[in-house]
């Protein structure tokens, strides 16, 4: 006998009847034309699949019925490549506070109807079905998500030694992943805690302190740019974010942009 | 050996690495022989730079701050999405900050014996001398690791080695250092220095006059199949575990840029040579997609077993004491559950092939943190594995403070890749590959927190330094998308993609990727015979005449079309696999993650053969029908001297 | 993916910083907020009877004098409030566009998770408080829709309309509007300004609840003692 993985593998020994869902999901053939909800049947779905498997059984059912599968981003499936993403009724992420993949179907019981929607801002234009474009939050990042420092030209490690708390702090903010759902979830469709988490990961550490000023506005400046809405702090990103970046960074965000301001800092056209 | 599964050519050898002069000096001396290119001109050469993984991205921002023009890949959205986000563990760097004994030259040691003695010495040596300048950069770039209160970096000791120069950010040690990675590379293509090709993917290198001179991509988004030139090519395209499609790789993570250069002549190196990582959630039903790592820092506390009775089905909790079986403690008492992964991965095997597994389909183990909680306070344990617990419990269901946690091997990384010199070019001049995609570093068996030290060495220092010798004969002659070698190169793109559309039988490509991926853990996992290969190999042969007639993939290709960008991946996967098995049929000993049933110790313990198989196996690719030729590297041993790894 | 590909981004780009408009908001609110302070506090007068009560009203008006002319605090005053009325209303008229603009296509199906009622009615709650200022200014301070008329004392005019029970409700319900507007923004404004932070957090929000629960009953006092007789 030899240890196999896949085939040997039949239902789950704790026999929980498998669920039949309707899901209702978003299609779109392209950014050029409109979308529409379109209701599909699933069945027999196990409550260990993830929220994924769960759609990948339905796209195997649409490839064999000559349908066209539903386009959706993912690729780690272990909650950290941020490219999952998917609005789960009504909620980013669905009803728990982790990425789409992370997500199994034991949150859901038999007979659910289930909506299913892609990010929605101006700033992520649909490519197809839930599939967005998220470069702008790229385009964040290059307007100074980032510390100035050529490969080679470090210095030693040990030279700066950085107080433990502000590393943790710095570290918790520098966990985002980029997920977008801040943006989704937010009723502005406002992108300040994704900025303000990098702010605050760089803003902590001495190594970020020389473009500090610099930093804020032009990511500022960008994410505006991008066509983001603005923040009115209400909180329903932080909520949503799967990592559990903390509203604290956006306050951060606000207080070094207006001591950058007053200092003289102003965007890079 | 039969000769109708591959052929021996001409024996193969490293001749960058200047020999003549001692180990510790033959970094610097390369770099002082090796010519430049003055700034001026590199403004006029571009290099294309496929993958933004720690390799890729630290090499292509660092390209792009040396003042070349880059042309960067990726078929993510975004740069940041890489593989590289997903390791836990940690970065090893010989910084000796802990003043623990540790140094270069242990470094070395560890990672040569760690591999089982098939890596190469020069190259191990290097990279344990530039593992210290990845650390001093990373901290530069604001990658918050771990401190301690002083405010200086914590360590921790990993992997089974005596030494604490693990640096680490909690388990989330991959995603930081890609993150300053990718940070730098977006200050690059702000700059313009990098131009940037999102959700595109390279379907085949552009060969002109024997050098690499572009590749043709195709843009997932529009669907659109287009040349992109340069006088030279980085190849940092990953590892290909998910030719076994269960793996702890990202579900997009394939083999299509390296197999595709290979086909055009690339020598693969090693493909046999595969890491299955011991500590993973154990398979849930057929539907399963993925396998997901819990940090092997677990097993400095959990304590692994199976009952003693075979088909015991009670619950962990119910089986007594004295009826459960420590297995790895009883077998090696030294180490105990901190044996090396590739013996620990095989003893669950052992158990679970005993029909004393646990769990679904009994293909688990128990690791068992009752004993901790007891010791350490369950507080404490929060603290340390808090993370790792929540993790298990959103996937499984399951509490794992009041049930053992089950555990199960996957496949986890692949030590093969495409065959490069000390100055990672291939065997295509003008190729160079870099990170997993290559073979070079960690012979049959990669040390934990060595493979993020592998791909920054590569990408931040290495390459930018060896490409500079290359590039000094440029820049080439212009090449555009109409010479012949790249309206071929295109034309076979458009054919293939064209002839995958168009079969329209009645498999999805993750049917066959499943099939395959069975058969892979099943005959070329964790236990290879050569009966358990032959016959993977036939089936392999015939899965792929049943792709070919037998595939469906809807839509077209001008349009972003998921299945059909799995349907390509498949395909190169599948002949992989067969090149895999055949590997592994010729290397008739066992060495690190590769263990032949024939070759083993009276205890059952992996048995090298250095006097037959010290040597690296790079295969050439050859035309349908024709077994590929192997060229072999004899692997020199200067300073480390071969010995049986013990564990007792 | 290196050409954009097609579809609408917006190419309208938001001229002034996003983050300094939430700043005029806050500062301009927390002006506002002062006033509320001292509006409330004068009102308490009226417990003091009809004379004292108008002559307090009278006295704001000749504050400095006769150094100063009539007025002239008063005036000063009320620019500030206008200013500050008009920056708070552009700042969140803007915000309002920009959020519209950032999302076109709205969700078909969308759950609200971390938003108070508060924070959720700032927009028309802020809209309904700004329609009740324009009215409670015509009512009690001019008089132009009072049933007094604008010939009477502020005391009798405050009586005349507090004796009716339709004004007073819509006194009552745009008051508690206004103190939960002033919940969220109090705390709102403390993280605007950068001042919020994870320790701060409960007693800034424990205060903006107590804070908006007292001035709205500070205010809520007076029509209900109309109301039911106790002044008159």
């Amino acid at each position: 006998m030899t240890a196999s993985m896949q085939s040997s593998v039949g239902n789950p020994a704790d026999s929980k009847r498998g669920m039949n869902l309707t899901l209702r999901i978003w299609r779109q053939k392209d950014p050029s034309v409109k979308g529409k909800m379109v209701t599909y049947k699933v069945t027999d779905i196990s409550p260990d699949m993830s929220f994924l498997e769960m759609l990948d059984v339905l796209n195997e059912q649409l490839i064999m019925q000559g349908d066209d599968p539903v386009a959706f981003d993912h690729d780690c499936r272990e909650g950290i490549c941020g490219m999952c993403g998917l609005m789960i009724n009504g909620q980013a992420h669905g009803p728990q506070q982790t990425t789409t993949c992370q997500l199994h179907m034991r949150s859901f019981k038999d007979g659910d109807k289930i909506d299913i929607e892609p990010w929605r801002s101006s700033a992520f234009p649909v490519i197809k079905d839930l599939a967005v474009d998220r470069r702008a939050f790229d385009r964040i990042i290059q307007a100074g998500g980032y510390i100035s420092v050529p490969t080679g030209t470090a210095p030693e490690a040990h030279a700066t030694p950085v107080p433990k708390a502000d590393s943790d702090a710095a570290f918790d903010a520098a966990t985002c992943i980029g997920c977008g759902a801040c943006v989704a979830a937010c009723p502005n469709a406002s992108s300040m805690l994704f900025t303000a988490a990098k702010v605050t990961h760089l803003g902590l550490l001495p190594q970020g302190q020389p473009e500090r000023n610099d930093r804020v506005v032009n990511m500022v400046a960008q994410q505006d740019r991008e066509g983001f809405g603005g923040c009115t702090n209400i909180g329903e990103c932080s909520a949503a974010c799967p990592k559990g970046i903390s509203m604290e960074t956006i306050s951060r965000l606000n207080h070094d942009l207006l001591g950058a301001l007053r200092a003289g800092a102003r965007p890079k056209s | 050996m039969p000769l109708d599964l591959f052929t021996v050519g001409d024996p193969i050898a490293d001749t960058k690495a200047p020999t003549d002069v001692p180990i510790g000096e033959r970094w610097s001396e390369r770099q002082f022989r090796g010519r430049l290119v003055n700034p001026a001109n590199r403004r006029k050469m571009t290099i294309i730079v496929v993958g933004t993984g720690l390799a890729g991205g630290a090499a292509a921002a660092t390209l792009g701050e040396a003042g070349y023009k880059v042309k960067s890949f990726w078929y993510q959205d975004s740069p940041r999405r890489a593989h590289s986000v997903a390791a836990q563990g940690g970065i090893n760097a010989a910084k000796n900050y802990r003043n623990d004994g540790d140094s270069v030259h242990r470094l070395f040691y560890d990672t040569v014996k760690g591999g089982d003695f098939r890596a190469r010495e020069n190259n191990v040596h290097r990279l344990a001398e530039v593992s210290v300048n990845i650390i001093d950069q990373a901290v530069a770039q604001g990658v918050p690791f771990a401190r301690e209160y002083g405010g200086l970096l914590d360590n921790r000791s990993f992997g089974g080695t005596q030494v604490s120069r693990t640096f680490y950010a909690r388990g989330q040690t991959g995603q930081q250092l890609l993150y300053g990675a990718y940070q730098a590379l977006e200050r690059q293509i702000a700059v313009g220095s990098v131009e940037q090709h999102a959700r595109t993917e390279m379907l085949d290198l552009i060969i002109v006059d024997g050098r690499a001179r572009g590749i043709v991509a195709r843009d997932l988004v529009s669907g659109e199949i287009s040349t992109h030139f340069a006088d030279a090519v980085v190849i940092a395209s990953g590892g290909y575990s998910n030719v076994f499609y269960l793996s702890t790789n990202a579900k997009g993570s394939n083999t299509t840029a390296i197999w595709r250069a290979h086909k055009r002549g690339a020598y693969f190196a090693n493909p046999c040579y595969t890491q299955i990582h011991p500590t993973c959630i154990p398979v849930k039903g057929d539907y399963q997609s993925k396998l997901t790592l819990m940090s092997e820092s677990l097993r400095n506390d959990g304590r692994v077993w199976v009952p003693k009775e075979r088909g015991d089905d009670r619950p962990a909790n119910d089986i007594p004491e004295d009826e459960r079986d420590y297995y790895l403690e009883r077998l090696y008492p030294a180490f105990g559950n901190l044996v090396p992964r590739d013996i620990a991965s095989r003893q669950a095997k052992n158990v679970c092939d005993e029909g004393r597994g646990v769990g679904p389909g009994g293909l688990g183990v128990y690791l068992d943190f009752a004993e901790a909680i007891d010791r350490l306070g369950r507080p404490a344990v929060e603290a340390k594995y808090g993370n790792l617990f929540d993790m298990y419990a959103q996937i499984t269901g399951e509490d794992p403070y009041v049930t053992p946690m089950r555990i199960f091997p996957a496949v986890h990384y692949t030590m093969g890749g495409l065959w490069v010199d000390y100055d990672l070019q291939s065997t295509i001049p003008g190729m160079f590959v870099i990170g997993e995609a290559n073979f070079s570093d960690h012979g049959a068996n990669r040390l934990g927190a060595s493979a993020l030290m592998q791909g920054l060495a590569d990408g931040y220092f290495v390459l930018p330094s060896t490409i500079s010798s290359y590039l000094a004969d440029g820049p080439f002659e212009k090449v555009d998308e109409s010479h012949p070698a790249a309206v071929e190169a295109l034309q076979g793109v458009q054919q293939q993609t064209q002839k995958l559309l168009s079969i329209n039988g009645n498999r999805t490509p993750a049917s066959f990727h499943r099939e395959l991926g069975q058969l892979m853990w099943d005959f070329c996992g964790m236990e290879r015979t050569d009966e358990g290969l032959r016959k993977a190999i036939d089936r392999i042969r015939e899965i792929r005449q049943e792709f070919w007639s037998d595939l469906k993939v809807g839509g077209d290709w001008h349009s972003f079309n998921q299945t059909l960008e799995h349907a390509g991946r498949v395909a190169d996967f599948i002949e992989l696999g067969e090149l895999m098995c055949i590997d592994a049929l010729h290397r008739n000993e066992s060495c690190g993650g590769h263990f032949r049933a024939e070759s083993q110790t009276p205890e059952g313990e992996a048995l090298r053969d250095d006097e037959n198989f010290a040597y690296v196996a790079a295969w050439e690719w050859t035309p349908e029908s024709q077994p590929p030729v192997l060229h072999k590297e004899d692997l020199v041993y200067e300073y480390v001297h071969l010995a049986q790894r013990s564990y007792k | 993916m290196t050409v954009t590909h097609a579809g609408r981004r917006t190419p309208k780009v938001a001229k002034t910083n996003s983050v300094v408009k939430k700043a005029v908001m806050a500062i301009s609110g927390i002006v506002m907020v002062l006033y509320l302070i001292a509006h409330m506090v004068g009102n308490l007068k009226v417990f003091t009877g009809r004379e004292s009560f108008n002559h307090y009203s009278e006295w704001i008006r000749t504050i400095g004098a006769p150094a100063l002319p009539p007025q002239t605090a008063l005036t000063i005053i009320r620019i500030a409030l206008l200013v500050a009325v008009i920056a708070h209303f552009w700042a969140a008229v803007s915000l309002w566009r920009q959020a519209k603009r950032a999302r076109p296509e709205r969700y078909v199906t969308k759950k609200a998770v971390a938003q108070s009622y508060a924070s959720r009615t700032m927009r028309w709650g802020g809209v309904i408080v700004l329609l009740f200022i324009v009215y409670h200014i015509l009512d009690l301070t001019t008089g132009t829709v009072n049933p007094d008329g604008h010939d009477s004392t502020p005391y009798d005019r405050l009586v005349a309309s507090f004796s009716n029970p339709f004004i007073t409700a819509f006194y009552v319900i745009s008051l508690v509007l206004l103190g939960m507007h002033l919940r969220h923004g109090i705390w709102s404004a403390t993280q605007t300004l950068g001042q919020s932070n994870r320790r701060r957090e409960r007693t800034v929000t424990a205060f903006a609840l107590v804070f908006s629960v007292v001035l709205t009953a500070g205010f809520l006092i007076v029509p209900f003692s109309v109301l039911f007789g106790l002044v008159d």
